[in-house]
């Protein structure tokens, strides 16, 4: 029967707090054959791989494990960024046109809108026309803005600035869609607009963030018009590594004069 | 053409046959997102009953985008036997659900008639169905499609081997890859989803699948799911390639909204009977779900199962070797909870395969949905049942780079053993050869994923 379920032979399912272990340290296997070529395929991804079976199902810690990983995963679908964390940031908030987190779910539509009064608040506070927009949305993850927001978003501005690309003011909208960047270039007429929004939370992690970025948004743009950079997590593609890349694409955007599927980088 | 009907001493009366197939849909929240779903309970029964009374050639003589602004409308329409549409236009969808379901009717003349046919005829026919009628139905029809191996046919449930990675690390591609070949899954395609699309990256991946395929001479095939543009740029480059993949839609605007069209389509597929590692002739692998063109402001005010259904009239015009729809992946905006995803894949494969397509599914959930993994559970055991053709395998169900959960390796053996099915034969005669499976059943040896190296 197996037990063991780590990796270095920690079998105490109780006092081991079990959703903190890398899926990469977390095995349950019968035998030691070939010990070393499976430590190094475990290490290779945090994929659920080398967990055996009973029968042709999993074994108890596993399915346990999954249960309680989905559970977390799903939990933070609801929660909100707290309004310090949008303070200490240095942003300003606005809010959809959705009232809750339900109708941001169900209501994608008015996710990407904002009231006439909002309207005005980001067309006074904002500069308008710079080459690029970057705003910051909780979308469906809310831990992730606290998670990468804070090194990616000044090391993607730096990284522009340096080229001596002008970036516009950035804000926090709360139940944010994608699609926002449709409505926030109506307003402002960046050449770029660029959301940094948190990500379906998976299994493996619940601080995944992506951007979408578009050159010269328009509110009838095609979906294929976005260029996205997605997985940006610690366990993805880590933040600061990110922004290289999003500040390449961007750049590239204007020298292009297109976005999408058409964009070389 | 009737449009009315009284019900419950009322008289229930629609404007088109478009209101008709969308208000006659089961609840789906995508539809009412779309302002087209029916007010109540009582007008959806109301729509049931007329669509029940409408003929093949109503639907026919009303697509849900007119045929002159839309090229799938035209490939659709196009495409249609016309002696068999003769055979059948005066029809009622009533009548024609009955004939689908009948003992009298086989396999052999549901796919023959179906050629003429339109997909909004055999999406009006599920929506007259309950769950297990889709069941039936679906499970009755046996397509069969080639490409290295033969998939379909009777008793054969076959699973796609899905081993994606957060960043397409070669080393952690390949750790999911021999996991899942240790459980006797991939012998539909082994084909993964990249975390990046760019032409040397899709080169580096497909040339690792076909090494593990040629070096295991693992009877099967492989696929990088890019974009279709970026595959077709690795391929002439001389990357090694089996199946050209692109998601595809169910109207010409939303097919642009996925950078593609049905142009595209035909010299991917041109292209790959001239560079293809594979035997063919069926080349493509296309994936849909209920909701994509509503998700791109371009469903024409059509519900999205009938939508979904325009994807398969699109698919069959290149006769490929895999179709699945990935049904819970979209979010709960267009299928709110478990009930929705299972309703929408039972109508997805029962509308596949009366289009004559090698039909699978990804039974799937987002975490912002309402559903869990015990609704994948019921679902791939209802889709064994419904004769669908493939699921998904990934570890433990879990997608570490698409960030959604699916069906495990675990899970299409169990289901296989429950019912009595199999791999593709070649590919469990394989298996069985490498000692992972001993008469159906997975060895001692089954899930060491140290086996390969």
């Amino acid at each position: 029967m197996s037990r063991a379920f780590t990796l270095s032979g920690k079998t105490d399912i109780l006092g081991c707090n079990l959703t903190a272990i890398p899926m990469q340290e977390f095995s349950e296997r019968d035998s030691d054959e070939n010990k070393e070529v499976y430590e190094q395929y475990k290490k290779a991804t945090p994929a659920r791989v080398g967990i055996g079976h009973t029968g042709p199902r999993y074994h108890t810690a596993a399915a346990l494990r999954f249960q309680a990983d989905q559970y977390s995963a799903a939990n933070a679908v609801q929660m909100e960024v707290p309004e310090s964390v949008v303070k200490k940031l240095g942003l300003f908030e606005i809010q959809t046109r959705c009232s809750s987190k339900y109708e941001m779910l169900t209501r994608p539509d008015l996710g990407r809108l904002f009231s006439e009064e909002t309207k005005k608040i980001i067309s006074e506070r904002c500069v308008h026309e710079p080459d690029v927009q970057i705003f910051i949305g909780d979308g469906l993850c809310s831990p992730a803005v606290e998670a990468n927001v804070p090194t990616m978003y000044p090391a993607i501005c730096a990284a522009l600035e340096y080229e001596g690309i002008s970036v516009g003011t950035p804000f926090f909208v709360r139940y944010c869609r994608v699609n926002t960047v449709r409505t926030v270039a109506e307003l402002l007429h960046p050449k770029v607009t660029c959301v940094l929004i948190g990500e379906r939370p998976g299994m493996l992690t619940s601080q995944s963030m992506s951007a979408y970025m578009a050159y010269n948004a328009r509110y009838d743009m095609l979906e294929s018009d976005y260029t996205v950079v997605a997985n940006i997590s610690s366990v993805g593609m880590p933040p600061a590594e990110a922004a290289a890349n999003i500040a390449d694409i961007i750049k590239a955007m204007p020298e292009q004069k297109t976005s999408g599927y058409g964009l070389k980088y | 053409m009737n449009l009315k009907c009284t019900l419950y001493n009322k008289t229930f009366e629609f404007s088109s046959v478009k209101e008709v197939l969308a208000k006659a849909n089961e609840p789906k929240s995508g539809d009412t997102l779309a302002g087209v779903a029916s007010n109540s309970a009582e007008e959806r029964m109301a729509a049931k009953l007329v669509l029940s009374e409408l003929t093949v050639k109503d639907l026919r003589e009303n697509p849900s985008v007119p045929y002159e602004e839309d090229e799938v409308t035209r490939i659709i329409q196009d495409d249609l036997d016309m002696e068999q549409y003769e055979k059948f236009k005066g029809m009622t969808i009533g009548e024609l659900r009955d004939w689908v379901l009948s003992y009298n009717t086989t396999s052999e003349m549901i796919l023959a008639a179906s050629k003429g046919f339109t997909s909004e005829v055999i999406a009006g026919v599920a929506k007259l169905m309950g769950n297990l009628d889709l069941m039936y139905g679906a499970n009755k029809i046996e397509v069969h499609a080639h490409c290295n191996t033969t998939i379909g046919g009777r008793g054969v449930f076959a699973s796609r081997l899905q081993p994606n990675h957060p960043t397409d690390n070669l080393r952690g591609v390949t750790s999911s890859l021999f996991e899942g070949l240790s459980y006797a899954c991939g012998d539909a395609v082994l084909g993964l989803n990249p975390a990046i699309d760019t032409v040397n990256s899709t080169t580096d991946v497909l040339k690792l699948l076909y090494d593990v395929r040629t070096k295991y001479e693992i009877p099967t095939q492989i696929c990088v799911l890019s974009h279709i543009s970026t595959q077709m740029k690795a391929a002439q480059a001389g990357a090694p390639i089996d199946l050209c993949f692109q998601s595809i839609a169910g109207s010409e605007k939303a097919l642009r909204s996925f950078g593609t069209g049905a142009g595209m389509l035909g010299d991917a597929l041109q292209m790959m009977t001239e560079l293809a590692k594979s035997e063919g002739p069926d080349y493509m692998y296309f994936e849909t779900g209920q909701a994509s063109e509503l998700s791109s402001s371009s469903h024409f005010d059509t519900d999205q199962q009938t939508m979904e259904s325009r994807c398969y009239g699109l698919a069959r015009h290149y006769h490929p070797f895999l179709v699945n729809t990935v049904v819970g992946f979209m979010g709960p905006e267009y299928l709110y909870d478990g009930k929705q995803v299972i309703r929408a894949a039972l109508e997805d494969v029962f509308c596949g395969k009366m289009h004559g397509l090698p039909m699978g599914c990804d039974c799937c959930y987002t975490n912002h949905m309402q559903a869990d993994q015990s609704d994948m559970d019921n679902l791939i055991t209802i889709m064994a049942a419904a004769g669908c053709t493939y699921v998904m395998g990934l570890p433990q169900g879990d997608d570490v780079m698409l960030m959604y959960q699916s069906t495990g390796f675990h899970d299409s053996q169990t289901v296989r053993e429950m019912l009595g099915l199999h791999p593709i034969r070649e590919f469990e005669q394989w298996a069985e050869k490498m000692g992972i499976l001993e008469n159906g059943r997975l060895t001692s040896r089954a899930g060491d994923l140290t086996i390969f190296r």
